[in-house]
C-alpha cells in the first residue's frame, strides 16, 4: 500500500514539481494553496503525511497545524520550506510538525523522509539538529521547570551532534554501536522534548538571537 | 488621507457662497436648507452678536472644500475672520460692560490683539501654507527653504511667541485693573484673560493635531519608501544580475548551480541573518570560509554552527584549517555536498568537515603533499589543538578539529 500524501504550498509550480517527483514513490491525494483550503481538504481526505509550506499569505503552515492537530492526531506533518531560519524551523516543530526539510532536498531523500514520518519517526536535517542543540545548550543560570523533560540526555545529544555532522541514521547507529531503531527512538524523544519543553528556555533562546 | 478616514468632513462651500461659504457648507453637512442656516445666524445675531461670533469662528477654523486636482492656493481671506473675532470681542465688552468703558476698552484691545495674533500664528503655521511660501516667492527660494527646512524650530518659535503674547495680555490686564482696586473689574480681567487663553487653546489644538499627524504620516511614508528602495536596489544588484547570468550560461550546469547557490546564500543572509563581521565572530568567519569554497569549487557546503564566540589568533587558525579541509573535500572527494559542523563548548571548539566522497588512505598520501600535513595537522598542532582524519575508501572522509579553550574566554564571547 503506498503512502497517501497531501501538498500544501501557495506556489502551483512547486506543487506540480513535487507531485511529478514523488509520483513514483507515493500517492498524492490532494493539494491546497491556502490555509482555509488546506484545513478543509485535509479533513476530507485524511492523508498519512501532509507536506506543509511554512510561509503562506494567510498565516502559513503553523495555522494549518494548529487547526488540524487536535481534530486529526493521526495525520502527520512534515514541513517543507525554502526558509531555514531558526524561528521558522523551531516554531513549526513546536507546533507539532514531525520533521523539517528544506526545498533543496533531493526527491529520493524527500520520499525517504515522508516514509520515516509516516512510520512515526522524526526527520531531522543537520541544520535542525544544530538549532535544537543550540536551544538546549546548557545554561547554568536558567531555571529549569521540569528537569526530566527539559534536558536532553547525553545519548540524545550525541545523536544530534552526529546528525548535525551530516551522518545518516545508519551511520549514527554504527558509530554509537546501537541499532537504527534506537537512533530513531532517541530522535523521536528529542522531538517530543522540543514540543513540550518549557517555554521559558526556548523564548530566552529566541531572544538571545534577536528572533522575537 | 483625511478624506479616507473621515468621509463626511465639514468644509466651507466653494460654490453657492455669499460671504465665505460657512452657511452653505454647514447646510450641506447637516443636510438642511442653506436658507435656514443663514436665518439661524441672523437670529443669533440678536443675542449680543452671537451669530457674528459663530460665523467668524466657523470661518476661521473650517478649511475650504478641496477641489481635487486644483493646486492649493494661499488663502489670505482667511485672516479676515480673526480680525472679525477681535472686533466682535471689543463689541461684546462695550455692550456688556459699557458703564466701565475707559478701563474695559484697554483690556478689550489687549484681548483683541491676543485673538488676532493667535489667528495669524494659526494661519501661517499649517504646513501647506509654509510650502506655499516657496511657490509664492520664486525669486527668494532661500527664504522658502528656510521656512520649510526649519519648520520644527519655527513652529516652536511661533508657539513661544503666542504664549508670550497671551502672557503679555494677562499681565497687562492685571496691571490695568489692580490699581483701580475694583474687585469686579479684577474678576472681569481674569474672565477676559481666560477667554484669551481659551481662544489660543482652540486655535492651537487643531494646528498641533494637524502638524503631528502630518509629521507622522510623512515619517511613515519615508520609512516605507526607504525600505522599498533598499529592497529594489538589492533585487536589482543581485537577483536580476544573477538571473541574467544564468540565462546566458544556461548550458553550463555547473556555472548555473554556482550562480544559483551564491545568490541563494546572499538572499538568505539578507533576509534572515543579523550581520556579523567575520573578523570578529567565529560563526561568521566559518560561514565566510564556506561561502568562498562554495563559490570557488561549485559545491554546496551545509554549515551548522552551535554557539558562537569572539575570534583570536588561535580561533582564526582553526577556521583556516577548516577551510583547507573544505577545499580538500571539494577538490578530491568528487561530491556535490560537504557538511561543516562546528560547536562552541565551554572548554573547547570543535569543527567537523564530512563528505561522502571517494575517501583516501592516509598512508598513501605522499610526503611532499602539504595540504593535509601542513595546513591541517601541523597548523592545529602549532596552536595547541589537534586534528583527526578518518577516511575509508568508498565511505568518505571526516576531518575532526579540536581546539581547547579557557572557560572565561568562551563565556565572555557568549554574552557579547
Amino acid at each position: 500500500m503506498s503512502l497517501r500524501v497531501f501538498l500544501v504550498d501557495d506556489h502551483a509550480m512547486f506543487r506540480a514539481g513535487v507531485r511529478a517527483e514523488l509520483g513514483a514513490h507515493v500517492e498524492v491525494v490532494g493539494e491546497a494553496s491556502t490555509v482555509a483550503e488546506a484545513v478543509g481538504r485535509i479533513a476530507a481526505t485524511t492523508p498519512d503525511v501532509v507536506l506543509l509550506d511554512v510561509h503562506m499569505p494567510d498565516g502559513g503552515g503553523r495555522a494549518v497545524l494548529e487547526a488540524m492537530r487536535k481534530s486529526h492526531p493521526q495525520v502527520r506533518f512534515l514541513a517543507l520550506s525554502v526558509s531555514d531560519a531558526a524561528e521558522d524551523v523551531i516554531g513549526l516543530i513546536r507546533a507539532g510538525a514531525r520533521g523539517y526539510v528544506t526545498k533543496t532536498i533531493s526527491p529520493d531523500e524527500l520520499a525517504a523522509a515522508i516514509r520515516r514520518v509516516a512510520e512515526g519517526d522524526a526527520v531531522f536535517s543537520p541544520r535542525l539538529a544544530g538549532f535544537v542543540l543550540d536551544a538546549f545548550a546548557a545554561r547554568p543560570d536558567a531555571p529549569v521547570a521540569d528537569p526530566e523533560l527539559d534536558q536532553l540526555t547525553n545519548r540524545e545529544r550525541e545523536v544530534l551532534r552526529l546528525l548535525a555532522r551530516g551522518y545518516a541514521y545508519k551511520e549514527i547507529a554504527k558509530e554509537l554501536f546501537i541499532s537504527i531503531k534506537t537512533v530513531e527512538t532517541h530522535v523521536s524523544n528529542v522531538l517530543r522534548k522540543l514540543q513540550m519543553s518549557n517555554r521559558y528556555e526556548l523564548s530566552r533562546w529566541a531572544a538571545d538571537r534577536r528572533l522575537v | 488621507m483625511d478624506t479616507a478616514r473621515q468621509p463626511r468632513r465639514l468644509f466651507r462651500a466653494r460654490d453657492h457662497r455669499v460671504v465665505a461659504g460657512v452657511a452653505s457648507g454647514l447646510a450641506r453637512h447637516l443636510r438642511v436648507s442653506p436658507l435656514a442656516v443663514r436665518a439661524a445666524f441672523v437670529i443669533l445675531l440678536g443675542f449680543n452678536g452671537l451669530g457674528l461670533m459663530l460665523y467668524a469662528g466657523f470661518w476661521a477654523v473650517l478649511p475650504y472644500e478641496r477641489v481635487t486636482g486644483e493646486p492649493r492656493r494661499r488663502d489670505v481671506a482667511q485672516l479676515v475672520p480673526f480680525i472679525a473675532i477681535g472686533a466682535g470681542l471689543i463689541l461684546l465688552q462695550v455692550l456688556v460692560l459699557g458703564q466701565n468703558a475707559s478701563v474695559t476698552s484697554t483690556a478689550g484691545w489687549l484681548v483683541a490683539i491676543v485673538a488676532v495674533g493667535a489667528g495669524i500664528i494659526w494661519h501661517e503655521s499649517t504646513p501647506e501654507r509654509r510650502r506655499q511660501w516657496t511657490e509664492a516667492l520664486p525669486r527668494f527660494p532661500w527664504l522658502g527653504t528656510f521656512l520649510e527646512e526649519s519648520d520644527r524650530r519655527l513652529f516652536l518659535f511661533r508657539f513661544i511667541g503666542g504664549g508670550l503674547l497671551v502672557a503679555v495680555g494677562v499681565i497687562g490686564m492685571v496691571a490695568v485693573y489692580v490699581p483701580a482696586e475694583n474687585s469686579e473689574a479684577v474678576v472681569n480681567g481674569m474672565l477676559f484673560a481666560g477667554l484669551g487663553l481659551a481662544g489660543v487653546a482652540v486655535v492651537a489644538a487643531p494646528v498641533l493635531w494637524r502638524t503631528m499627524s502630518q509629521l507622522r504620516a510623512e515619517r511613515e511614508g519615508r520609512i516605507r519608501e526607504t525600505e522599498r528602495a533598499e529592497l529594489a536596489a538589492m533585487v536589482h544588484d543581485q537577483v536580476l544580475h544573477t538571473l541574467a547570468l544564468i540565462q546566458r550560461n544556461a548550458d553550463d550546469v555547473k556555472a548555473v548551480q554556482r550562480l544559483a547557490r551564491g545568490q541563494e546564500r546572499s538572499l538568505r543572509n539578507w533576509l534572515y541573518k543579523p550581520t556579523a563581521s567575520p573578523t570578529e565572530r567565529f560563526a561568521a568567519a566559518l560561514e565566510e570560509a564556506a561561502a568562498e569554497v562554495e563559490d570557488t569549487y561549485a559545491i554546496a557546503v551545509e554549515v551548522v554552527v552551535v554557539g558562537d564566540r569572539d575570534t583570536d589568533e588561535r580561533v582564526a587558525a582553526l577556521v583556516m584549517a577548516a577551510r583547507e579541509a573544505l577545499v580538500n573535500a571539494a577538490r578530491h572527494a568528487g561530491v556535490a555536498t560537504v557538511s561543516l559542523y562546528a560547536e562552541v563548548e565551554p572548554d573547547q571548539l570543535s569543527v567537523f568537515v564530512r563528505d561522502r566522497g571517494e575517501g583516501f588512505d592516509m598512508e598513501s598520501v605522499e610526503e611532499n603533499r602539504h595540504g593535509v600535513r601542513g595546513s591541517i595537522l601541523g597548523r592545529m598542532g602549532r596552536h595547541g589543538g589537534r586534528a583527526e582524519i578518518r577516511s575509508e575508501v568508498g565511505d568518505g572522509t571526516e576531518v575532526r578539529l579540536f581546539l581547547p579553550m579557557e572557560r572565561d574566554a568562551v563565556t565572555a564571547g557568549r554574552e557579547r
